[in-house]
């Protein structure tokens, strides 16, 4: 499964939201339940597979059905599950205990769903760029939508119950995916980091909760659900995100200004190193494509479009490249194919 | 120091974690810290928010207790799901939407503790929030004004009373 998804990118990768050379998607995740059924952490797998089929059937009557596919979690194989992770369409928890869940997955990828995750229902709308009230606006549709069909878990105080009580209230959850090459580069981040830890945000690595930080890459996101409206929530991120915006713009002037030939040449060299080398991990990959990033940024290159970069940070990761040819492979073989497509997609322009 | 969990070993596991800025300081004996998910860095992982939380509910205290038919004092269970309070102490996590009634009172000190405000201000089930937003106040207001009453604070009651009457003549009037 998933073959066809794996040669094309998704529709957040596009590059063409606003600000989108710095900021590379926008997400919104709403966490609902229904009544009548225990929270997933305690169902046992009996009651998390009745629910799953409830929670279909529901989406089924919601229209759902017509804008993309329901997969029941027994058909997800471990590298798909892997696949799925690197594609930000599911948690790396959600297959900790691979039965009873489920995933809906819309055609253009910017809808998924989660079912028994740590809660029901996990709604996420993921799109290009920082277009946060977009997102939300479409959740919310869809949230609605699903809402007419079954009993939701809500309290009039507390809000939408969630099986942590750090998700009560709006369980809405925005994150934007930044790229700050300047910040890292000129040492700031830290203290851009503290600054948004104070205002209430978190700051999380490329795959979420308690991931690393890879390529420059960081998720920011609300710490707080409850006792905000979902569009003050999602304001303040906006805002802070225009702050850090205007933090790495500036980092990166000072970078032209003290050491231009020094940046001029990270960023060249990644790139010859992306074009002609034979064997690549990952991690490097990562770092080489945020260097050229940097360089498309700064318009100091323009042999790369920023989607290519974007579909590159995806499909070189250790499950898409499996699943791009269609086959296992250990590590060893998993690094010379990565610099082989590499070079495929960065020798062929912007046509491949 | 004793274990805060089973309150009999001697605490061996000394956690000191910052939350949104609140200091959360774990006294465990190794077993509990084991029970806890803190003997492997990996396991703990995925639920960094999860001690967090059950740092906040620490050992059962007397109003998770409810005093059965024969005057013993037992744990509050919640009868949905049969989940203690000291079990959602444990593993951070609630059991089913009733376990919000059954633990309301805990769980409105622990939602403000979290999140600083206990009360929800976003979308409500099929509605978007802004059409909502007048009826809550008015709700609040509401409470406020009994409770103003109850108290015989009769000049915060003058002034609420006077609060809801100017909502609803604005109300009436966008409704125009």
């Amino acid at each position: 499964m998933f073959e066809e998804m794996a040669h094309r990118p998704a529709s957040w990768l596009t590059g063409n939201g606003p600000e989108s050379y710095i900021v590379l998607s926008s997400r919104i995740r709403l966490a609902r339940n229904i009544t009548d059924f225990q929270f997933p952490p305690s169902a046992d797998t009996d009651t998390r597979e009745k629910i799953v089929d409830f929670i279909s059937t529901a989406f089924n009557k919601a229209g759902l059905g017509n804008k993309g596919k329901f997969i029941g979690s027994d058909k997800i194989t471990p590298i798909d599950q892997n696949f799925l992770v690197e594609r930000h369409l599911i948690s790396p928890e959600f297959m900790r205990d691979g039965t009873g869940r489920g995933l809906f997955i819309d055609n253009g990828e910017r809808l998924s769903i989660m079912v028994n995750e740590e809660d029901h229902i996990r709604l996420q709308v993921i799109s290009s760029g920082l277009s946060m009230p977009e997102c939300w606006e479409y959740a919310s549709q869809i949230d609605s939508e699903i809402a007419a069909k079954l009993e939701y878990a809500y309290d009039d105080k507390f809000g939408y119950l969630t099986s942590c009580p750090t998700n009560v209230g709006t369980g809405l959850r925005a994150s934007i995916l930044i790229h700050l090459p300047g910040l890292v580069l000129t040492r700031e981040i830290d203290n851009v980091i503290s600054r948004i830890s104070k205002v209430g945000l978190v700051v999380r690595g490329f795959y979420g909760e308690g991931t690393d930080v890879m390529g420059n890459l960081f998720q920011i996101s609300n710490q707080t659900t409850l006792g905000r409206s979902e569009e003050e929530i999602i304001d303040s991120l906006a805002k802070v995100t225009k702050q850090i915006i205007e933090y790495e713009l500036n980092s990166q002037e000072t970078l032209m200004k003290d050491a231009p030939d020094q940046i001029e040449d990270k960023v060249w060299r990644s790139y010859g190193i992306l074009l002609h080398a034979r064997v690549l991990t990952s991690g490097e990959v990562m770092n080489l494509l945020s260097a050229l990033r940097l360089g498309v940024c700064l318009q100091l290159i323009d042999k790369v479009s920023l989607p290519k970069i974007n579909e590159l940070l995806i499909i070189t990761q250790p499950a898409h490249i499996q699943k791009y040819y269609d086959r296992e492979m250990d590590v060893t073989e998993r690094d010379m194919t990565r610099a082989a497509l590499v070079r495929e997609k960065l020798g062929a322009g912007d046509k491949a | 120091m004793l274990c805060q969990d089973c309150n009999k070993r001697e605490a061996s596991v000394h956690l000191t974690q910052i939350r949104n800025n609140e200091k959360i300081v774990l006294n465990l004996c190794k077993i509990c810290a084991e029970k806890r998910g803190f003997h492997s860095p990996f396991e703990q992982m995925p639920f960094p928010l999860a001690e967090f939380v059950t740092g906040m509910v620490g050992p059962s205290k007397g109003k998770s207790q409810t005093k059965s038919d024969k005057g013993e004092l037992q744990e509050k269970k919640c009868p949905g799901c049969c989940l203690t309070f000291s079990e959602f102490g444990r593993v951070g996590r609630l059991g089913c939407a009733k376990c919000y009634q059954a633990f309301r009172p805990e769980l409105t000190d622990i939602l403000r503790k979290i999140h600083g405000s206990a009360d929800h201000r976003g979308k409500t089930v099929g509605q978007p929030s802004e059409d909502l937003q007048p009826i809550r106040e008015e709700k609040r207001l509401r409470e406020e004004l009994k409770r103003a009453i109850e108290s015989e604070n009769f000049e915060a009651a003058a002034r609420l009373r006077d609060e809801i009457r100017n909502l609803s003549i604005h109300q009436q009037l966008e409704d125009k």
